[in-house]
């Protein structure tokens, strides 16, 4: 198994503090515009994703093996299309059928 | 104390649900006192039900796949005599009757028929033909069949105590739910899908990890059998799948038991979340079931053509092609329910892609054929019989895939015909030819062929009668699921229909007779050598059946048929200089006691008996911590042991030991 | 398969280094099947959060502090175990017990606090009952509970084998699955409060 020493859950740490509390402060204070707000918050979302896969999970191109590289860029392949295959059905049900 | 459950769960209202209850309680019966008699229950429990090892767990899942095609096909044939003779008639079957019967058929066809007989099928081969000793995880994988039992027999129960669902197969809601499926039925449908489910999903995880990291030294990924590709995308589509299944399943049971409102009319409900997740898995599940049976008729043209399998590359390709697709197609099941034609559209055409790599493969499997040297097998005459019924029902699906056609035809007969056509030649005889095929290898003896012969021909002859004039009768405005109608001009076609459910029947008799005969004979038909076919891929290097850790040595592979190359270079069944000691993983109660308590579990969860509920999930969940904190599962086979089993093979098969 | 066989128990090194291995490997996937459970349960939310049938939304009933709290609870927590990890490879096993406690009841804290949210909104009406909206928060929110629950027995079972056992090879790399298990509920964690209680606030 790879080296990595306790730097990686630290600074892991520290980027997810700082990915969270931006997005909770904008909501805390309502600093910006709802619609501005939700892209502030799936960014920050997304990349402290990131920074748990790669700092606590150390998940990596060099030293993680090939299969769960592959299985995870599968799952992301397949969650895309599923959920957004289901939000394109869901959305366009909604405004025909008002369900 | 016991819930919902009272004596008028028995089925003593109708004299054919009392007919049916009494042969499932006497057929069981039956069981249990043959078994009591021969003094079996020591050696099944301890050869059998207690064992992790792949080949065992492979013919238990055939077994309980045969019997449940049985149970399942009692089902089809009381349909098609009630819809042959209720024109303006009740006909014997009321209509609550009725809509179990078409529920249940469904619900066991593809679960507890086509489900385990493809993983028994990926149980017996997959690990011989990647030449390993066995799966990467032989306890989940006794786990995931005992949890299939376990859902077979909570669709078993609802025969004797209670009701089974009438929503079909599929359970739509509102109609699943609560407010208008108030019995017990709806909820044995959930639970047994629940339970059999995550055996499904385990299985999954098992053969992903065993072909991606269990593969013999020098067996790359293009340099394994076909079955096996089919086996590791069937595989990941179960895994992915799967879940869907669980959501949609777990949200209705939310509903009916803790009223929540995922599904219902009222309060926020969104029923069509439900006809969207079920089909999510839905989809994927046809292809989970066809992709195997098409790796199964890859092998067996193969070895019958006596030729290199066409195209191997463009199979594999488009293996993976169909089962990413697999996920793009869904909403298929539903055209008519209300989307945009922008919606329609795409996965109409997403529908119409997904034929493309089915016809590369046909057309990789004729050109196998072409110019080979073709030996008649039972197996070769299924898949013959495949390549031309299972085109038919392909084109029927393009068909269907336009969507101003499906409003048309969308939950008529012709949709009815449509998936048999599929499922019948594309899964069905698959997996009958990889049962005829794969035989010798798991008993030692093969099957009878003239038997075989016949059995195909009543199949095939019955599935056109019988699945044809639905088609016309869909065409004609039938819809599915009718338990009587006024249309005189429909008669006809539903009397011959009739008449191929009838030799459907004869073709399932040939088949026990089959496997009557085998077994009465099979002192004559010995596979000494375990390569009955003179076979080119690694399971026939095996002795028949293999013994415990499959292969003594593991074998060094350098081609794509390495059985066939090793052959050619002169080392097939070259003794080799020394053994070594083999660890086997230990048999282990705790896979059958599981899914003895994930019956009682579900049986509580449907009659609502809180406190049984609560005590099997508990004990579940120790038995699992048992097990996982279990260091020493494994035992070691001493090499002079070894020497002694692989030197009694030596000496059967002629060669000096 | 067992008569005529001598058998000889093996001891309880797993055969070779390939068993950790599948066995992650293994674990892995079925990380990826519970994202797709959870992904479903997302979508199901998102089309949902509006089926409120005249009862209360998010807005009424998430409490901003009590989200940060737990989300602050449960990352400290995925970090703490990253330590036990650590200190497992390192060979020291009162640090791995040590770690595990803390995390153990930085999760627990969780737990905690998100019994008392959904009993509170049970009490004032707002149950999963109430509404299509509630039924998703509730199974959505409730589901990842559960598994932080089952991660929290987890800990307790390994923790004891570390005490009783060692840090042997089957028990290190079962901390290492447990961990994998953690931090994905973790990440699970980060996709609720972006998905559920921020957005429900605004």
């Amino acid at each position: 198994m790879e080296r990595h020493g306790h730097a990686s859950y630290i600074v892991g740490f520290i980027l997810a503090v700082v990915l969270t509390a931006i997005p909770f402060y904008l909501v805390y204070a309502h600093a910006l515009p709802p619609s501005r707000t939700m892209y502030v918050i799936a960014a920050a979302a997304v990349l402290q994703i990131l920074v748990h896969l790669r700092f606590f999970l150390h998940i990596n191109f060099t030293t993680t093996p090939r299969e769960n590289l592959l299985a995870l860029a599968f799952t992301a392949v397949l969650l895309v299309l599923m959920v957004g295959g289901s939000f394109w059905i869901m959305i366009d049900l909604h405004s025909r059928m008002a369900i | 104390m016991f819930g919902k459950l009272t004596l008028d769960a028995l089925p003593l209202y109708s004299a054919i649900a009392a007919g049916g209850a009494a042969v499932t309680v006497g057929g069981a019966l039956l069981v249990f006192i043959v078994i009591t008699w021969l003094g079996a229950w020591k050696y099944l429990w301890t050869e059998w039900f207690t064992s992790v090892d792949h080949k065992r767990i492979g013919v238990m899942y055939i077994v309980l796949a045969l019997i449940m095609l049985l149970r399942g096909f009692v089902d089809a044939i009381m349909m098609r005599a009630q819809q042959a003779m209720a024109l303006n008639s009740g006909g014997y079957l009321p209509p609550e009757h009725f809509d179990q019967i078409f529920s249940s058929h469904g619900t066991i066809m593809i679960f507890f028929m086509a489900m385990p007989f493809m993983t028994g099928l990926l149980n017996i081969a997959v690990p011989l033909q990647i030449g390993t000793r066995d799966v990467a995880f032989p306890f989940l994988n006794s786990l995931s069949l005992w949890l299939s039992a376990a859902g077979a027999g909570l669709v078993m129960a609802s025969l004797v105590i209670g009701k089974f669902s009438t929503a079909g197969w599929t359970g739509y809601p509102p109609y699943s739910g609560i407010e208008y499926s108030p019995g017990v039925g709806v909820d044995y449908w959930i639970w047994a899908l629940l339970i059999s489910g995550i055996g499904s999903t385990l299985t999954g995880i098992n053969f992903v990890v065993t072909i991606l990291k269990r593969r013999a030294p020098g067996m790359t990924l293009m340099r394994m059998t076909p079955f096996t590709w089919t086996a590791l995308c069937t595989s990941v589509l179960m895994i992915f799948a799967f879940p869907a299944l669980t959501v949609a399943c777990g949200m209705l049971a939310l509903d009916r038991l803790l009223g929540m409102h995922f599904f219902t009319n009222e309060l926020g409900g969104n029923m069509m979340n439900y006809a969207n997740l079920f089909w999510i898995w839905g989809h994927p599940e046809v292809y989970i079931l066809i992709l195997p049976a098409f790796g199964v008729f890859s092998e067996v043209v193969a070895t019958f053509c006596k030729k290199r399998l066409f195209g191997y590359e463009s199979l594999v390709y488009a293996t993976a092609a169909i089962a990413i697709l697999s996920f793009t197609v869904w909403l298929h099941h539903f055209f008519t329910m209300g989307s945009s034609a922008s919606v329609n559209a795409f996965f109409g055409i997403t529908t119409m892609v997904i034929a493309v790599p089915t016809g590369v493969k046909v057309f990789n499997w004729l050109l196998t054929m072409y110019r080979g040297r073709i030996t008649f097998h039972p197996s070769m005459l299924w898949t013959v019989g495949f390549i031309v019924t299972f085109v038919i029902g392909g084109m029927t699906g393009v068909l269907l895939a336009m969507p101003p056609a499906d409003f048309l035809m969308h939950n008529t007969t012709f949709l009815v015909a449509h998936f048999h056509n599929m499922i019948i030649p594309g899964v069905l005889f698959g997996y009958l030819a990889g049962y005829m095929y794969w035989f010798p290898k798991a008993f030692g003896f093969r099957m009878n062929e003239p038997w075989g012969i016949a059995a195909f021909w009543f199949w095939i002859v019955g599935f056109y009668l019988a699945f044809m004039p639905l088609y016309v009768l869909g065409f004609m405005g039938m819809p599915r699921r009718m338990e009587q109608y006024n249309d005189p001009t429909w008669q006809p076609w539903l009397i011959a229909a009739s008449m191929g459910a009838v030799l459907i029947l004869i073709g399932i008799g040939c088949l026990v007779v089959q496997l009557a005969v085998s077994i009465r004979d099979r002192r004559k038909t010995l596979d000494v050598t375990g390569d009955p076919y003179d076979g080119r891929t690694l399971e026939w290097a095996t002795a028949s059946p293999p013994p415990p850790y499959n292969f003594a040595v593991l074998p060094q592979v350098r081609d794509r048929e390495p059985l066939l190359d090793m052959k050619e270079r002169g080392v097939a069944w070259q003794r080799p200089r020394a053994y070594e000691d083999i660890e086997i993983p230990k048999n282990s109660a705790v896979g059958v006691v599981m899914g003895g308590l994930a019956f009682v579990l579900g049986f509580a969860m449907v009659w609502q008996i809180w406190w049984l509920v609560i005590a099997c999930g508990l004990a579940m969940w120790v038995a699992l911590a048992f097990r996982a904190s279990d260091d020493e599962s494994e035992f070691r086979l001493s090499a002079a042991e070894v020497a002694r089993i692989e030197d009694a093979r030596y000496r059967a098969m002629g060669i000096r030991t | 398969m067992n008569a005529n066989v001598t058998a000889v128990p093996a001891h309880d090194e797993p055969e070779g280094a390939g068993v950790h291995e599948q066995r992650a490997l293994g674990f892995w996937l079925y990380l990826m099947s519970d994202a797709a459970i959870f992904a479903l349960l997302f979508m199901t939310y998102g089309i949902m959060v509006g089926n409120t049938a005249g009862g209360p939304s998010g807005k009424a009933l998430f409490n901003l502090n009590n989200a940060a709290l737990e989300t602050a609870l449960l990352l400290v927590s995925s970090t703490t175990f990253g330590f036990a990890s650590l200190a497992s490879k390192g060979g020291s096993r009162s640090a791995v017990l040590s770690w595990l406690l803390v995390t153990f009841v930085l999760g627990a804290g969780f737990i905690f606090l998100e019994i008392r949210e959904f009993l509170g909104m049970i009490r004032a009406g707002a149950g999963p009952d109430r509404s299509g909206f509630l039924s998703a928060f509730f199974t959505l929110v409730g589901t990842h509970g559960t598994h932080v629950s089952f991660g929290l027995v987890w800990i307790l079972i390994l923790g004891g084998q570390v005490l009783f056992k060692g840090l042997t090879v089957p028990v290190t790399s079962r901390l290492f699955r447990l961990g994998l298990f953690w931090h994905f509920l973790d990440i699970a964690w980060v996709g609720i409060f972006s998905v559920v209680y921020l957005p429900g606030l605004l």
